[in-house]
């Protein structure tokens, strides 16, 4: 298993003919990901690295009805457009790569998404990779592994730097998610932990949070509530960041009260999440827990 | 990107909220002849349009008795500074005798992912404070962005707030204009605090809108505060971003470059975690070019309170050879030379590391190591 995208994942990509989605694609297809179609409005007719390149994903779904995941990445002007294409044309899921989408038009489209029951990754995000199966995002493929261990992540680089340490020690992963540094996001922490839940294959989950926002601290609340059955180890990026100021990700800021490291802290460890002091720990923690 | 006062009173005024009759004067207007057309009637309020929070205690609001006394503090506030921002505009408003000072805010709901009213009867003073103290004073609700904010929700609030009859329904119309205002100028926070009642009327005394500056594209009638005049940046962060640099400076002295602002921070919390303190957050993001990253070092190298300077890369989509061109390319340029220690591993590494080497940097590739290292050079 593995959750979100694994072998049967057929991308189509949004955005593919610009520096971005061209590059990508590249990385993508030499990891193994199967590409169907690209998308880009007035470039119909192109190929880019081998990949037939259509104007509109209807068209694309025509000659190649088994896309079901969309990588986007469009800028973010006309990003939003191209979500709801991706949405209204039956996607399953789709990966909201671009940045500097406004967050009014992300809570109109994640709110509608959800009304179609289409996941969407992002915005501003990595994307999601399933080692050995797929990878419908920008990370570096090399530092994953396939294996038991569920990611879900704030960040991008962070991720690959504790994926890594994983890989190293001989702990796979089953699925890593970068939900995305914005404010709003179409799936949150707990979204993907209930994923992880009904996956056979993931055996214990990494939580990697940073300040802003109560993603973190809901995220504990429901490791409580629904009594989560598999073990869960934490790190959260910013304990030294000033309260007020934006660090990077537009949701990466302490304000109105909410956001801070020390709660978020106090939120996982209360109910038995044990939370790494550096990126470096998580694989100690997991090491202990298997071993048990 | 926040708005000044007199620019939230005017929006909020155009959809029917009350504000207290005022004008705006600018410092390059005569404030004489503007204060003498108005035609207000004292007591007035003189207040200085910066954006810095605190203004009333540091001298930026204040009373007058009559028209020569406020034209006389508006001179005098015009082109002073407070806390460090020239004050450009002065609002001059009639003031509004009140006794009770409420709070409302609309905002954005990150866990429900909609918006969320915030109201309370202790308003006028520091409502985070509030927060803490009596949670219990403030009054939550969640708004379907979907369905938006309607009638029955704003009631709802007014009622608890004690509002009834005439006021009730006048809250209602203040809540849905506020409502209005936030979805038609892509609003992170629409806010009044305070805002009193007078007879069945509500006032806006202050208001405050913040706009979210990825929407900024799309509201050219929004004319954009110069970024010094902001007071949200100190002299270097402006610097960094007319650079095009992501920088927040801290208090410490040991300067921090990572790519991705998760890692980035978590170079920071590793550089405290072993007993350092760091002077900034600054993320070259992914994908970084050599003169991007030369740039970043260049400015560390000039930014005076970094005595050293860690730089923490793990490349994915960014490639080690160009961060060590651009390290060397900076340290060739820099007038001045600090200690640099470099953590590089991923894409590209054996060259980045054999660039870094030749020119006599060491290349670690344990960041716990590299961070022992700088807080010991």
């Amino acid at each position: 298993m593995a959750i979100l995208v694994d072998e049967n994942t057929r991308v189509i990509v949004q955005g593919i003919t610009g520096r971005e989605g061209s590059f990508h694609t590249k990385l993508m297809l030499e990891y193994g990901t199967k590409i169907v179609a690209g998308v880009t409005p007035g470039k119909g007719g192109a190929n880019v690295h081998g990949v037939p390149v259509y104007d509109t994903v209807e068209e694309a779904l025509k000659s190649h009805p088994d896309a079901n995941t969309s990588i986007i990445f469009v800028p973010a002007r006309f990003a939003t457009d191209a979500v709801y294409e991706a949405i209204d044309n039956g996607m399953k899921v789709v990966v909201v790569i671009t940045e500097h989408i406004p967050v009014h038009e992300a809570l109109e489209f994640v709110n509608y998404a959800r009304s179609k029951n289409t996941w969407i990754v992002g915005p501003n995000c990595p994307g999601v990779i399933s080692p050995g199966k797929t990878k419908v995002g920008i990370m570096p493929g090399h530092v994953f592994r396939e294996g038991n261990i569920g990611i879900v992540s704030r960040s991008g680089t962070l991720t690959y730097e504790i994926a890594f340490t994983l890989t190293r020690e001989g702990y796979g992963q089953s699925t890593a998610i970068g939900i995305g540094g914005d404010p709003i996001t179409g799936m949150d922490f707990i979204d993907v932990l209930e994923m992880y839940r009904n996956d056979d294959e993931t055996k214990a989950v990494v939580i990697i949070g940073e300040i802003g926002g109560d993603a973190e601290e809901r995220a504990a609340k429901y490791i409580l509530d629904t009594k989560y059955p598999k073990p869960v180890i934490a790190y959260i990026a910013g304990k030294t960041a000033p309260p007020g100021k934006r660090m990077g990700h537009a949701g990466a800021i302490i304000s109105m009260g909410s956001g801070y490291y020390e709660d978020k802290v106090k939120a996982f460890t209360s109910v038995g999440v044990k939370v790494a002091d550096t990126p470096f720990r998580v694989v100690e923690y997991i090491k202990e827990l298997i071993k048990d | 990107m926040k708005l000044f006062e007199y620019q939230a009173k005017q929006i909020l005024e155009s959809e029917g909220a009350k504000v207290p009759r005022g004008i705006v004067v600018s410092e390059d207007e005569d404030v004489e002849k503007a204060l003498t057309l108005a035609g207000l009637s004292p007591p007035l309020v003189v207040k200085a349009q910066v954006l810095v929070a605190g203004r009333g205690k540091a001298g930026g609001i204040k009373l007058a008795n009559s028209i020569e006394e406020a034209k006389q503090i508006a001179r005098n506030m015009l082109g002073s500074r407070i806390k460090g921002i020239v004050v450009r505009k002065v609002l001059v408003e009639e003031a509004i005798e009140h006794e009770k000072e409420y709070y409302v805010a609309i905002t954005i709901d990150r866990a429900k992912r909609g918006a969320v009213v915030l109201a309370s009867s202790m308003g006028g003073v520091d409502i985070e404070e509030v927060a803490r103290k009596y949670p219990d004073k403030i009054i939550r609700r969640s708004i379907d962005f979907t369905k938006g904010l309607r009638g029955f929700e704003a009631r709802a609030i007014g009622k608890q707030l004690g509002f009834k009859g005439k006021l009730l329904m006048n809250f209602t119309n203040l809540l849905i204009a506020m409502y209005k205002v936030m979805r038609k100028y892509d609003a992170d926070l629409v806010e009044s605090n305070p805002f009193t009642v007078k007879g069945d009327e509500i006032i806006l005394l202050d208001a405050r809108i913040i706009i979210d500056d990825n929407a900024l594209v799309r509201h050219p009638e929004l004319k954009k505060v110069p970024i010094r005049e902001t007071g949200e940046f100190t002299e270097w962060e402006v610097k960094a971003r007319e650079m095009g640099l992501t920088f927040v400076e801290l208090d410490g002295d040991i300067g921090v470059i990572g790519n991705g602002a998760g890692l980035t921070m978590a170079t920071m919390d590793l550089v405290s975690y072993y007993g350092g303190r760091p002077a900034n957050f600054l993320d070259i993001g992914g994908g970084a070019s050599s003169e991007l990253v030369k740039k970043a070092v260049k400015f560390l190298l000039d930014f005076p309170k970094a005595k050293r300077i860690f730089i923490n890369v793990f490349g994915g989509i960014t490639r080690c050879d160009e961060v060590a061109k651009g390290i060397i390319a900076a340290l060739e340029e820099a007038r001045e030379r600090k200690p640099i220690i470099v953590r590089l591993v991923g894409t590209n590494e054996e060259e980045g590391r054999s660039i870094l080497e030749k020119n006599g940097i060491k290349a670690f590739a344990d960041p716990v190591e590299a961070v022992k290292t700088v807080l010991s050079s």
